[in-house]
Protein backbone atom coordinates (compact mmCIF):
# COMPACT_ATOMS: atom_id res chain seq x y z
CA UNK A 1 0.00 0.00 0.00
CA UNK A 2 1.40 3.38 -1.18
CA UNK A 3 1.07 5.46 2.10
CA UNK A 4 0.86 8.61 -0.04
CA UNK A 5 -1.75 8.28 -1.66
CA UNK A 6 -5.21 8.85 -1.22
CA UNK A 7 -6.80 5.65 -2.69
CA UNK A 8 -5.98 2.86 0.12
CA UNK A 9 -5.79 0.63 -2.80
CA UNK A 10 -2.67 -0.75 -3.81
CA UNK A 11 -0.80 0.04 -7.00
CA UNK A 12 -0.65 -2.34 -9.53
CA UNK A 13 2.31 -4.98 -9.89
CA UNK A 14 4.01 -5.07 -12.98
CA UNK A 15 3.31 -7.68 -14.88
CA UNK A 16 0.39 -9.36 -12.81
CA UNK A 17 -3.16 -7.46 -12.36
CA UNK A 18 -4.52 -6.75 -9.15
CA UNK A 19 -6.87 -9.02 -7.75
CA UNK A 20 -9.67 -10.09 -5.41
CA UNK A 21 -9.23 -13.12 -3.88
CA UNK A 22 -12.57 -14.55 -1.97
CA UNK A 23 -11.88 -15.72 1.40
CA UNK A 24 -13.06 -19.72 1.87
CA UNK A 25 -15.42 -19.29 5.11
CA UNK A 26 -15.26 -22.31 7.47
CA UNK A 27 -19.27 -23.07 6.68
CA UNK A 28 -18.72 -23.25 2.86
CA UNK A 29 -20.09 -26.68 3.63
CA UNK A 30 -23.37 -25.51 4.60
CA UNK A 31 -26.25 -24.27 2.34
CA UNK A 32 -25.90 -27.31 -0.41
CA UNK A 33 -26.75 -30.50 0.31
CA UNK A 34 -24.30 -32.28 -1.48
CA UNK A 35 -21.74 -30.31 0.70
CA UNK A 36 -23.57 -31.17 3.99
CA UNK A 37 -23.79 -34.88 2.56
CA UNK A 38 -20.11 -35.14 2.40
CA UNK A 39 -19.64 -33.62 6.11
CA UNK A 40 -21.94 -35.79 7.43
CA UNK A 41 -20.41 -39.36 5.28
CA UNK A 42 -17.33 -38.04 6.65
CA UNK A 43 -18.30 -37.41 10.33
CA UNK A 44 -19.92 -41.02 10.12
CA UNK A 45 -16.41 -42.34 10.36
CA UNK A 46 -16.66 -41.58 13.61
CA UNK A 47 -19.50 -43.59 14.26
CA UNK A 48 -17.17 -46.50 12.79
CA UNK A 49 -14.58 -45.91 14.73
CA UNK A 50 -16.93 -45.95 17.73
CA UNK A 51 -18.20 -49.21 17.24
CA UNK A 52 -14.91 -50.54 16.58
CA UNK A 53 -13.85 -49.19 20.34
CA UNK A 54 -17.65 -50.53 21.52
CA UNK A 55 -16.60 -53.93 20.37
CA UNK A 56 -13.08 -54.49 22.08
CA UNK A 57 -14.85 -52.64 25.32
CA UNK A 58 -16.99 -55.54 24.90
CA UNK A 59 -13.85 -58.16 24.27
CA UNK A 60 -12.10 -56.68 27.54
CA UNK A 61 -15.32 -56.74 29.23
CA UNK A 62 -16.04 -60.40 28.73
CA UNK A 63 -11.95 -61.20 29.44
CA UNK A 64 -12.84 -59.60 32.83
CA UNK A 65 -15.35 -62.48 34.02
CA UNK A 66 -19.19 -63.10 34.13
CA UNK A 67 -19.87 -60.27 36.29
CA UNK A 68 -17.82 -57.72 35.13
CA UNK A 69 -19.74 -58.49 31.76
CA UNK A 70 -22.67 -58.55 33.27
CA UNK A 71 -22.03 -54.91 34.94
CA UNK A 72 -21.16 -53.65 30.73
CA UNK A 73 -24.39 -55.33 29.58
CA UNK A 74 -26.44 -53.23 32.20
CA UNK A 75 -24.89 -49.80 31.19
CA UNK A 76 -25.26 -50.61 27.73
CA UNK A 77 -28.92 -51.20 28.68
CA UNK A 78 -29.24 -47.24 29.46
CA UNK A 79 -31.64 -45.25 27.30
CA UNK A 80 -28.84 -42.14 26.71
CA UNK A 81 -26.35 -45.74 25.37
CA UNK A 82 -28.90 -46.89 23.30
CA UNK A 83 -30.01 -43.57 21.78
CA UNK A 84 -25.80 -42.99 21.34
CA UNK A 85 -25.97 -46.34 20.20
CA UNK A 86 -29.00 -46.12 17.20
CA UNK A 87 -27.59 -42.42 16.47
CA UNK A 88 -23.86 -43.91 15.97
CA UNK A 89 -26.11 -47.04 14.05
CA UNK A 90 -27.73 -45.05 11.33
CA UNK A 91 -24.52 -43.27 10.70
CA UNK A 92 -22.72 -46.26 10.54
CA UNK A 93 -25.65 -47.61 7.79
CA UNK A 94 -24.93 -44.75 5.83
CA UNK A 95 -21.13 -44.81 5.85
CA UNK A 96 -21.55 -48.00 4.08
CA UNK A 97 -23.73 -46.77 1.97
CA UNK A 98 -21.99 -43.97 0.86
CA UNK A 99 -18.44 -46.20 0.68
CA UNK A 100 -20.67 -49.03 -1.31
CA UNK A 101 -22.22 -46.48 -4.17
CA UNK A 102 -17.99 -45.37 -3.91
CA UNK A 103 -16.59 -48.70 -5.14
CA UNK A 104 -17.99 -48.57 -8.67
CA UNK A 105 -16.18 -44.71 -9.28
CA UNK A 106 -12.60 -46.69 -8.05
CA UNK A 107 -13.02 -50.04 -9.95
CA UNK A 108 -13.66 -49.35 -13.41
CA UNK A 109 -14.38 -52.88 -14.11
CA UNK A 110 -13.96 -54.11 -18.21
CA UNK A 111 -15.81 -57.50 -19.57
CA UNK A 112 -16.00 -57.80 -23.08
CA UNK A 113 -14.14 -54.81 -24.59
CA UNK A 114 -17.13 -52.17 -22.23
CA UNK A 115 -17.06 -51.00 -18.98
CA UNK A 116 -19.30 -52.89 -16.42
CA UNK A 117 -22.24 -50.63 -15.37
CA UNK A 118 -21.86 -49.20 -11.31
CA UNK A 119 -25.17 -50.54 -10.61
CA UNK A 120 -23.44 -54.16 -11.25
CA UNK A 121 -20.17 -53.06 -9.79
CA UNK A 122 -22.21 -52.03 -6.59
CA UNK A 123 -24.46 -54.97 -6.47
CA UNK A 124 -22.28 -57.78 -5.19
CA UNK A 125 -21.53 -55.62 -2.15
CA UNK A 126 -24.67 -54.88 -1.62
CA UNK A 127 -25.24 -59.01 -1.08
CA UNK A 128 -22.51 -59.34 0.87
CA UNK A 129 -23.59 -56.88 3.27
CA UNK A 130 -26.87 -58.30 3.32
CA UNK A 131 -25.57 -62.30 3.80
CA UNK A 132 -23.16 -60.88 6.36
CA UNK A 133 -26.05 -59.33 7.98
CA UNK A 134 -28.43 -61.98 7.77
CA UNK A 135 -25.64 -64.21 9.56
CA UNK A 136 -25.25 -62.07 12.03
CA UNK A 137 -29.18 -61.87 12.79
CA UNK A 138 -28.74 -65.55 12.91
CA UNK A 139 -26.34 -65.91 14.98
CA UNK A 140 -27.96 -63.61 17.90
CA UNK A 141 -31.50 -64.87 17.29
CA UNK A 142 -31.02 -68.49 17.31
CA UNK A 143 -32.01 -70.45 20.22
CA UNK B 1 -43.50 -16.40 -19.09
CA UNK B 2 -42.59 -13.65 -17.34
CA UNK B 3 -41.21 -10.29 -19.91
CA UNK B 4 -38.50 -9.64 -17.82
CA UNK B 5 -35.85 -11.46 -15.56
CA UNK B 6 -33.76 -9.87 -12.49
CA UNK B 7 -29.80 -10.59 -13.25
CA UNK B 8 -27.58 -9.89 -10.21
CA UNK B 9 -24.04 -9.69 -11.46
CA UNK B 10 -20.67 -9.29 -9.64
CA UNK B 11 -18.99 -6.18 -10.52
CA UNK B 12 -15.23 -5.39 -9.69
CA UNK B 13 -12.71 -2.88 -11.01
CA UNK B 14 -9.13 -3.15 -9.47
CA UNK B 15 -8.68 0.31 -10.14
CA UNK B 16 -11.45 0.75 -8.19
CA UNK B 17 -12.99 -1.79 -5.81
CA UNK B 18 -11.75 -3.09 -2.44
CA UNK B 19 -13.85 -6.05 -3.01
CA UNK B 20 -16.51 -7.57 -5.46
CA UNK B 21 -20.11 -6.15 -5.47
CA UNK B 22 -23.42 -7.39 -6.93
CA UNK B 23 -25.08 -4.89 -9.50
CA UNK B 24 -28.62 -5.87 -10.84
CA UNK B 25 -30.17 -5.83 -13.80
CA UNK B 26 -33.08 -5.98 -15.58
CA UNK B 27 -32.75 -7.87 -18.59
CA UNK B 28 -35.26 -9.40 -21.27
CA UNK B 29 -37.08 -12.98 -20.67
CA UNK B 30 -36.37 -14.86 -23.79
CA UNK B 31 -36.80 -18.77 -24.28
CA UNK B 32 -34.31 -19.26 -26.56
CA UNK B 33 -31.91 -17.54 -23.92
CA UNK B 34 -29.00 -18.85 -21.98
CA UNK B 35 -27.35 -16.71 -19.68
CA UNK B 36 -24.28 -15.84 -21.82
CA UNK B 37 -27.19 -14.04 -24.09
CA UNK B 38 -27.98 -12.38 -20.70
CA UNK B 39 -25.01 -11.19 -20.42
CA UNK B 40 -24.53 -10.29 -24.06
CA UNK B 41 -27.48 -8.40 -23.58
CA UNK B 42 -25.93 -5.90 -20.63
CA UNK B 43 -23.08 -5.49 -22.64
CA UNK B 44 -25.02 -4.52 -25.72
CA UNK B 45 -27.57 -2.67 -24.63
CA UNK B 46 -27.20 -1.43 -20.64
CA UNK B 47 -23.25 -1.14 -19.73
CA UNK B 48 -20.80 -2.06 -21.76
CA UNK B 49 -18.19 -1.98 -18.95
CA UNK B 50 -19.47 -5.41 -17.63
CA UNK B 51 -16.67 -7.64 -18.38
CA UNK B 52 -16.96 -11.68 -18.96
CA UNK B 53 -15.21 -14.34 -21.20
CA UNK B 54 -16.76 -16.22 -23.93
CA UNK B 55 -15.98 -17.66 -26.92
CA UNK B 56 -17.72 -20.71 -28.79
CA UNK B 57 -21.17 -19.98 -27.70
CA UNK B 58 -21.80 -23.88 -27.95
CA UNK B 59 -20.29 -25.61 -24.95
CA UNK B 60 -16.79 -26.66 -26.45
CA UNK B 61 -14.31 -23.92 -25.67
CA UNK B 62 -14.79 -23.64 -21.89
CA UNK B 63 -14.42 -19.93 -21.36
CA UNK B 64 -17.87 -18.76 -20.15
CA UNK B 65 -17.64 -20.93 -17.00
CA UNK B 66 -19.38 -19.12 -14.11
CA UNK B 67 -21.21 -19.34 -10.42
CA UNK B 68 -25.25 -19.31 -11.24
CA UNK B 69 -27.05 -18.95 -7.95
CA UNK B 70 -23.82 -20.65 -6.43
CA UNK B 71 -23.87 -23.79 -8.74
CA UNK B 72 -20.63 -23.83 -11.11
CA UNK B 73 -22.14 -23.27 -14.97
CA UNK B 74 -21.45 -23.58 -18.24
CA UNK B 75 -23.24 -19.91 -19.06
CA UNK B 76 -23.68 -20.68 -22.60
CA UNK B 77 -25.33 -23.79 -22.01
CA UNK B 78 -27.75 -22.73 -19.23
CA UNK B 79 -30.88 -21.31 -19.89
CA UNK B 80 -32.64 -18.41 -18.46
CA UNK B 81 -35.89 -19.75 -18.25
CA UNK B 82 -34.79 -22.46 -15.64
CA UNK B 83 -34.40 -19.43 -12.97
CA UNK B 84 -37.96 -17.75 -14.44
CA UNK B 85 -39.46 -16.37 -10.98
CA UNK B 86 -36.56 -16.10 -9.08
CA UNK B 87 -33.43 -13.42 -9.57
CA UNK B 88 -30.21 -15.21 -10.86
CA UNK B 89 -27.02 -14.44 -9.45
CA UNK B 90 -23.71 -14.76 -11.60
CA UNK B 91 -20.52 -14.38 -10.22
CA UNK B 92 -16.70 -15.36 -11.04
CA UNK B 93 -16.18 -18.98 -10.47
CA UNK B 94 -15.59 -19.82 -6.96
CA UNK B 95 -11.80 -20.33 -5.21
CA UNK B 96 -10.24 -18.41 -8.36
CA UNK B 97 -8.65 -14.57 -8.12
CA UNK B 98 -11.16 -12.34 -10.17
CA UNK B 99 -9.54 -10.12 -12.08
CA UNK B 100 -12.56 -7.58 -13.15
CA UNK B 101 -15.99 -8.45 -12.71
CA UNK B 102 -16.53 -12.08 -14.29
CA UNK B 103 -13.48 -12.66 -15.02
CA UNK B 104 -11.10 -15.26 -13.11
CA UNK B 105 -7.46 -15.84 -13.33
CA UNK B 106 -6.52 -19.45 -13.99
CA UNK B 107 -3.12 -19.12 -14.22
CA UNK B 108 -2.60 -21.22 -11.49
CA UNK B 109 -4.79 -24.59 -12.96
CA UNK B 110 -2.68 -24.11 -15.93
CA UNK B 111 0.19 -24.61 -14.04
CA UNK B 112 -1.17 -27.48 -12.50
CA UNK B 113 -2.03 -29.07 -15.54
CA UNK B 114 1.27 -29.10 -16.97
CA UNK B 115 2.36 -31.03 -13.79
CA UNK B 116 0.59 -33.71 -14.84
CA UNK B 117 1.88 -33.90 -18.09
CA UNK B 118 -1.27 -34.36 -20.15
CA UNK B 119 0.32 -35.27 -23.50
CA UNK B 120 1.69 -38.69 -25.23
CA UNK B 121 4.32 -39.78 -23.51
CA UNK B 122 6.84 -42.37 -25.93
CA UNK B 123 10.21 -43.87 -24.30
CA UNK B 124 10.31 -45.73 -27.44
CA UNK B 125 9.41 -44.27 -31.03
CA UNK B 126 8.57 -46.06 -34.08
CA UNK B 127 10.04 -45.33 -37.10
CA UNK B 128 7.83 -43.10 -39.46
CA UNK B 129 7.97 -45.55 -41.91
CA UNK B 130 6.25 -48.40 -39.82
CA UNK B 131 3.06 -46.59 -39.89
CA UNK B 132 0.73 -44.87 -37.16
CA UNK B 133 0.05 -46.28 -33.74
CA UNK B 134 -2.95 -48.51 -34.46
CA UNK B 135 -6.02 -48.51 -31.68
CA UNK B 136 -8.99 -50.58 -31.23
CA UNK B 137 -11.59 -49.13 -30.08
CA UNK B 138 -11.87 -51.22 -26.86
CA UNK B 139 -8.58 -49.32 -26.48
CA UNK B 140 -9.94 -45.87 -27.11
CA UNK B 141 -13.40 -47.17 -24.92
CA UNK B 142 -10.72 -46.75 -21.42
CA UNK B 143 -10.03 -43.27 -21.51
CA UNK B 144 -12.37 -41.41 -23.84
CA UNK B 145 -14.31 -40.19 -21.35
CA UNK B 146 -11.72 -38.25 -19.86
CA UNK B 147 -10.69 -37.20 -22.96
CA UNK B 148 -13.73 -34.85 -23.52
CA UNK B 149 -12.29 -32.42 -20.68
CA UNK B 150 -12.78 -28.58 -21.94
CA UNK B 151 -10.72 -27.24 -19.44
CA UNK B 152 -13.29 -25.00 -18.24
CA UNK B 153 -12.26 -25.24 -14.62
CA UNK B 154 -15.87 -25.98 -12.86
CA UNK B 155 -14.75 -29.08 -11.16
CA UNK B 156 -12.26 -26.72 -9.50
CA UNK B 157 -14.69 -24.48 -8.45
CA UNK B 158 -17.13 -27.31 -7.39
CA UNK B 159 -13.90 -28.76 -5.15
CA UNK B 160 -13.54 -27.61 -1.68
CA UNK B 161 -10.21 -28.95 -1.17
CA UNK B 162 -8.93 -27.20 -4.00
CA UNK B 163 -10.42 -24.04 -2.31
CA UNK B 164 -9.08 -24.97 0.73
CA UNK B 165 -5.83 -26.26 -0.21
CA UNK B 166 -3.92 -24.62 -2.57
CA UNK B 167 -1.77 -26.93 -3.29
CA UNK B 168 -4.22 -29.42 -4.31
CA UNK B 169 -3.87 -30.35 -8.39
CA UNK B 170 -6.99 -30.53 -8.90
CA UNK B 171 -9.77 -32.72 -10.29
CA UNK B 172 -9.57 -31.77 -14.58
CA UNK B 173 -5.45 -31.84 -14.33
CA UNK B 174 -6.16 -35.43 -12.27
CA UNK B 175 -8.50 -36.73 -15.00
CA UNK B 176 -6.43 -35.55 -17.81
CA UNK B 177 -3.42 -37.20 -16.66
CA UNK B 178 -5.65 -40.40 -16.26
CA UNK B 179 -6.95 -40.05 -20.04
CA UNK B 180 -2.96 -39.87 -20.80
CA UNK B 181 -2.02 -43.15 -18.28
CA UNK B 182 -4.55 -45.46 -19.47
CA UNK B 183 -3.97 -44.14 -23.67
CA UNK B 184 -2.51 -47.46 -24.98
CA UNK B 185 0.10 -45.20 -27.34
CA UNK B 186 1.25 -43.78 -23.89
CA UNK B 187 4.12 -44.80 -22.10
CA UNK B 188 4.84 -42.08 -19.24
CA UNK B 189 2.74 -43.44 -16.62
CA UNK B 190 5.49 -44.00 -14.47
CA UNK B 191 7.07 -40.12 -15.43
CA UNK B 192 3.24 -38.93 -14.15
CA UNK B 193 3.72 -41.45 -10.92
CA UNK B 194 5.20 -38.14 -9.21
CA UNK B 195 2.44 -35.86 -9.33
CA UNK B 196 -0.16 -38.23 -8.70
CA UNK B 197 0.79 -40.57 -6.17
CA UNK B 198 1.43 -37.25 -4.02
CA UNK B 199 -0.46 -35.63 -1.15
CA UNK B 200 -0.91 -32.57 -3.30
CA UNK B 201 -2.43 -35.20 -6.33
CA UNK B 202 -4.75 -37.92 -5.74
CA UNK B 203 -3.93 -38.62 -2.05
CA UNK B 204 -5.25 -35.03 -1.66
CA UNK B 205 -8.87 -35.64 -2.77
CA UNK B 206 -11.23 -36.52 -0.28
CA UNK B 207 -14.09 -37.30 -2.85
CA UNK B 208 -16.63 -34.90 -1.79
CA UNK B 209 -17.65 -35.91 -5.99
CA UNK B 210 -19.21 -32.70 -7.00
CA UNK B 211 -16.31 -32.54 -9.75
CA UNK B 212 -18.25 -35.22 -11.75
CA UNK B 213 -21.95 -33.40 -10.72
CA UNK B 214 -21.06 -30.43 -12.16
CA UNK B 215 -18.83 -31.12 -15.35
CA UNK B 216 -20.50 -30.24 -18.35
CA UNK B 217 -19.34 -33.05 -20.53
CA UNK B 218 -19.62 -35.88 -18.36
CA UNK B 219 -15.89 -36.69 -18.00
CA UNK B 220 -16.13 -37.77 -14.30
CA UNK B 221 -12.92 -36.45 -12.45
CA UNK B 222 -13.78 -38.23 -9.24
CA UNK B 223 -14.07 -41.54 -10.69
CA UNK B 224 -10.85 -41.00 -12.37
CA UNK B 225 -9.01 -40.03 -9.27
CA UNK B 226 -10.69 -42.61 -7.07
CA UNK B 227 -9.24 -45.36 -9.94
CA UNK B 228 -5.70 -43.90 -9.66
CA UNK B 229 -5.86 -44.03 -5.87
CA UNK B 230 -6.59 -47.47 -6.31
CA UNK B 231 -3.62 -47.81 -9.35
CA UNK B 232 -1.15 -45.83 -6.60
CA UNK B 233 -2.02 -48.10 -4.21
CA UNK B 234 -1.65 -51.46 -5.75
CA UNK B 235 1.42 -49.86 -7.16
CA UNK B 236 2.71 -49.64 -3.73
CA UNK B 237 1.75 -53.25 -2.63
CA UNK B 238 3.71 -54.25 -5.70
CA UNK B 239 6.68 -52.34 -4.48
CA UNK B 240 6.35 -53.90 -1.06
CA UNK B 241 6.21 -57.39 -2.21
CA UNK B 242 9.10 -57.13 -4.41
CA UNK B 243 10.95 -54.28 -4.00
CA UNK B 244 13.05 -52.25 -7.18
CA UNK B 245 9.94 -53.32 -8.91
Amino acid sequence: MNPESPNPLPHYTEYHPRWYRRPVSTYWWLGSWPYVRFILRELSSLAVAYFVGLTLMQIYGLSQGAQAYAELQEWLRQPAVLGLNSLAFLFAVFHTYTWFNAAPKAMAVRMGGKRVPEWAVAAPHYAAWMAASAFVLWFLLRR
Amino acid sequence: MAETIQLEVTRYSPERDAKPTLERFEVPMRPEWVILDALNYIKDKVDGSLTFRWSCRMGVCGSCGMMVNGEPKLTCATFLHKYEGKAVRVEPLRYFPVVRDLVTEISDFMRKLKRAKPWLIRRTEKALAEGEYLQTPEQLDTYKQFSMCINCTLCYAACPVYGLDAEFIGPAALALAQRYNLDSRDQGAEERMLALAHPDGVWGCTFVGECTSVCPKHVDPAGAIQQYKLKAAMHWVKSLLKPGT
